[in-house]
Parts: C-alpha cells; structure tokens; sequence
C-alpha cells in the first residue's frame, strides 16, 4: 500500500518541476533547436541552389539545335565572337586545366606529403608549431597576390632560366598553383598522419625499425587514405582555382604541346569572358555550360576525396 | 635444487628521470637467463619504465635522462657504439595492448626480417618458412595458415597478442619484454598467453610486468616488487609470495595498498 502511495507523489512532483520551467525557456529550446537545425541542412540547400542556377543559365543553350554536345567537349575551336561562324569548343581548356594541374600535382605532392612527413615525424616540437602556423600563412595569401607574383617574378625568371618567348605558360601556372596546393597537402596530410595510433609507430620502433623505415613500412601504410585525401583535396584546389592561373598561364586557347607553352584554364576563361558576353546570348550560356563541366570534376575529385577518408574510419 | 641460471640482463644502479621527476632510483638486478622473472608493484611504481629502459624505447619522449648501466649479455647498452637498431633486434617487446600493424598476418611476421635485411636479400622460401615456424610455436598457424593475408587488425584480440609475439620471434631474440601483455585480453585469452610464456621460456629470457599479483604468481620463476621507483625486492616467487622479507612487500601482496 505505501509503495502504492509513494509512486504516484514522485510522478507529480517530477510533473510539477517540468511546469515550473518558464515558457519562454522552453521556446526558446525549440526555436535553437530549428535554429542550428537550419544551419546544418541549408548547406544543402546551398549546393542544390548553386547547381540549379547554373545549370538553369545552361539550359537552354544545351537543348537549342545551333549547338552540338560533342564539339563542345571534343573541338579545340573556340571562337564565340566570330561574326559568320561561332564556334564553342572547349578541349584546348580542358586541356589547359588538366596541364597544369597535372604540373601543379607532379610539384606540390612530393614537395606537400614530404613536408607533412617532416613535421609529423621528424621535427621538434617548437619548430613544429612555428611550421604549422607558416604553413597556414601561406594558405591565407589571397590567390590575386599569387597571380601577381606569377606574372611578375615567375615569369621574368622563367624567361631568363628556359629562354621560352614568354614566361606566363604551364610552367608558371603549374609552379604557383602548386604554391598554392602545398599547405591543404600538407596540414590534411599531417592529420592523417597524426591519426595514426602512437602503438603503431612503438611496435616498429622495438622492432629496431629506423626513422625512415618506419616512415614508409609503417606510417605511409596504415596512413594512405588520408593522405590520397589530402592529394586529392590538393587536386580539387588546383582544379577550381581562377585568378592566379588566369594571370600566370598566358591565355592561349590551343592544345600545349610542351610545359612552355600558354594555355587557357576553363576558370580562366569563364572569368576573362563572362563580363563581356552579352546576358543571356549563346555565348553567355556556354560559359555557363563551362561552370557546369567544372561543377562535375570538382564534384568527382571531392568524392573520391570523401571515399578515401570513409576508407580510414572503417579501419 | 639444480644450479640457478646465469644473469642475461644485469642493470647497476640505473637512475632515470622524466625531466624532473625522478622515476627509477637506484636500481641494481640481475635478471636470470631463461626463466620468467616478473615486475610488480603498485601503479605509477616505474615497472613499466624500467621494462621500456631495457630496449632504450623510453628515448622516444627527448626529456628522459637516464644515468647508470644495463648489461645485456654482458654488453652496456648504454654504451656509445651501441647500435639501437640491433639492440631492439636481441629484445623484442609486447605491448598492453596488442599492437599488430595494418598489414596483413604473413608481413606483420616477416616486418622484422625485412627491416634488419638490405632490400632483395630475403627469399620468398625463406619468408616462408620464417612465417611457418614462428605462427607454429605461438599456436596460429592450424587457425591462420590459410588466412596469411587477412589484415592482422581484424583478427581476435587474443589472436593479435600471440602475433605480435611471433613477430619477435624470427629475429631470434635473446630476451622478450612484456608490458601487460594480457591487460586487455579475458580469461581464456590471459590463459593463452601464460601457456604461450611457459613454451618459449628457456630459449628466450622473458621479463612480463604485470598488475594481477595472481598471475605474477603463476606464471613466473621469479618477482621483483617495486614501489616509487625504487627495487624493493627481489626472489624467487614463491618466496617473495609466501616469504617475503620487507615488511612493505608483505603489506602489498596482502593488499594494504595499491
């Protein structure tokens, strides 16, 4: 019977402390609740919107019968002002873009991921500090100021060291896009090495395993996700980035058939032409066209980005 | 009573310091060739730093100071022309918690052969038969023989332990240092590892710091208790379990403190 008794008066004096909350504490949870709640799904939104309005400008252009899919991606024959016959074929840029990310990449992976390893593994941990804030400095150099030294002290030095009749080319773009890419490879790659457990690198080192072979017996193995992650967020960067290269690469539209020679970048392009291409004219939509064929590489080389650090959580 | 064995690992007076505290003091041991000897004592006691001072692994950490000697085979280790990398080869070591690499079983085995062999010296037969003979003495080989190439990390707990002892194995080690080595394991798992201790012992010296004062006692020849960082003392086991000549030890195994 008492317990009988008791139950009921817990039950209420738990009711009676909810009632007491004030009203307004209990709105104002909900309305933080939808608050962050919005924060978190309108980068969905975002995206979804971004995507939908490029495509949208796109649109119309990619369904009209004056234009042909394939000799937009296959033609190297860019002429969208010609008077008698225009012409949008955007190979020679796909090319360029690819050129010199591939430069870029071939510059700053070996330079990015030996770094990341230096300053995981080798360095004290003073210089370590000052490094990683270096390091994100050098992150945080608008990419303008990146064009400008291209344009300026790149290309004079290029001039002077490859004697090539101009030194705004690959070689200048690839060489500050991967200036540019260096600190995303190396902070991502440094956490990923950092994630490693300290039981791994202790199991070789009893093993009387020296520094270098436990570099790349131990950590390069049980670290390759995450720093295939960081190359490719590295790639990512070099892919979408505009300013710099449309300043450093010389603006040529035609396939390269050496790294001194100028290219155009898809970026470059969209950033050079879509001021001057009257709104809503073929010519304003196929740049349009371009941002969607950017919108798909990026999108592919940051899943597969995604897909190789899901790789490391299942670990 | 036959002969007891001679001294494998010696230490004289070894003082070391994590930058200001001092963690070991004054240590003087002989360690017997061939039998168990196990370290216990009360947590923070500098068991396990005296363990990782026997293959100089402490050195990691830039702030460890170390004064004093350890012999081993009647060798400094201490000494300038000692060369770590083939000091860790003589003494392996378990970790508390099994540690094999994210590779699979088959290179985890062969990882030490690789390391202390120039690249292109090693034969795949005799890869093999390494892989063989050390799966075979620590009871894997019936369970793994056909699974050498799954990732060591997926296997049992208990199955990671014993790999991670065949990995010393091949590189023929005079001594295996074992720190915890079943902290992490259950019953049966814990079991293992002892039975595994008493088949390699004789062949190898082993030195196993352990919390369980139980399986210090059954699963090793002699004990040396320890506390804040001094060796307090040191015997055969049963003696330091039903002997035990320091009033201090006596009130630790009877379980006043710890």
């Amino acid at each position: 019977m008492s317990a009988g008794d008791t139950q009921p008066a817990a039950q209420f004096s738990f009711a009676v402390r909810h009632a007491k909350r004030p009203a307004w504490a209990l709105i104002g949870e909900r309305l933080l609740t939808a608050l962050i709640y919005a924060c978190g799904i309108s980068a969905i939104f975002f995206v979804l919107s971004i995507f939908v309005f490029v495509f949208k400008e796109a649109a119309p252009v990619l369904f009209s019968d004056r234009f042909d899919l394939r000799q937009f991606l296959f033609s190297e024959q860019w002429y969208p002002t010609s008077e008698i016959n225009k012409r949008y074929g955007v190979l020679a840029m796909t090319a360029g873009t690819f050129s010199v990310t591939a430069l870029a990449m071939a510059i700053a992976v070996p330079f990015g991921l030996g770094a990341a390893i230096y300053v995981s593994e080798f360095c004290g941990p003073r210089l370590k500090e000052t490094l990683k804030i270096i390091i994100e400095l050098l992150a945080a150099i608008p990419s303008v100021v990146w064009g400008f030294i291209g344009l300026t002290v790149m290309s004079k030095l290029i001039v002077q060291f490859t004697g090539a009749p101009v030194g705004v080319n690959i070689l200048n773009g690839g060489i500050i896009l991967a200036l540019m890419s260096v600190p995303i490879i190396v902070s991502i790659g440094e956490d990923a090495l950092k994630a490693v457990p300290d039981s791994y690198r202790e199991a070789g080192i009893a093993l009387g395993a020296t520094r270098w072979q436990l570099v790349w017996r131990v950590l390069l193995p049980a670290a390759k996700n995450g720093l295939l992650a960081a190359v490719l967020l590295g790639v990512g960067r070099a892919v979408g980035e505009t300013m710099a290269v449309l300043m450093a690469t010389g603006h040529a539209v035609k396939i390269p058939h050496s790294i001194l020679d100028s290219v155009r970048t898809l970026t470059a392009n969209i950033a050079a032409e879509l001021g001057e291409a009257p709104a809503d004219s073929d010519h304003y939509r196929v740049l349009f066209l371009i941002g969607v064929l950017l919108f798909t590489i990026t999108f592919f080389v940051n899943l597969a980005a995604d897909m190789a650090v899901r790789g490391i959580r299942k670990k | 009573m036959s002969e007891p064995p001679p001294p494998c690992l010696t230490t004289r007076d070894l003082n070391l310091w994590y930058a200001k505290f001092q963690a070991l003091i004054n240590v003087t041991l002989d360690i017997r060739h061939g039998i168990i000897t196990s370290l216990i004592g009360p947590s923070g006691c500098g068991k396990t730093t005296l363990l990782r001072c026997f293959n100089r692994v402490n050195e990691r950490y830039g702030y460890v100071t170390t004064t004093g000697e350890i012999r081993i085979l009647n060798k400094n280790i201490y000494d300038p022309d000692v060369s770590l990398v083939e000091l860790r080869k003589s003494v392996g070591m378990v970790f508390q918690r099994p540690n094999p690499l994210p590779i699979s079983v088959y290179e985890n085995v062969v990882f030490g052969l690789r390391i202390h062999h120039p690249r292109g010296t090693l034969t795949r037969p005799e890869m093999d038969d390494a892989v063989e003979r050390a799966l075979t003495e620590v009871g894997l080989w019936k369970d793994l023989k056909d699974h050498l190439d799954r990732k060591a990390t997926t296997l049992q707990l208990e199955q990671q332990q014993k790999l991670c002892i065949a990995r010393l194995l091949p590189l023929k080690p005079e001594v295996i240092l074992m720190d915890e080595p079943c902290s992490a394991l259950d019953v049966e798992g814990t079991r293992a590892i002892e039975e595994l201790m008493f088949a390699l012992k004789g062949r190898y010296t082993i030195v196993i710091v352990t919390h369980n004062m139980a399986q210090a006692r059954r699963a090793s020849d002699e004990c040396i208790f320890m506390l804040l960082g001094e060796l307090i003392e040191h015997s055969r086991t049963e003696d330091l379990f039903l002997n035990p000549k320091n009033p201090r030890t006596a009130e630790y195994i009877e379980g006043r403190y710890g």
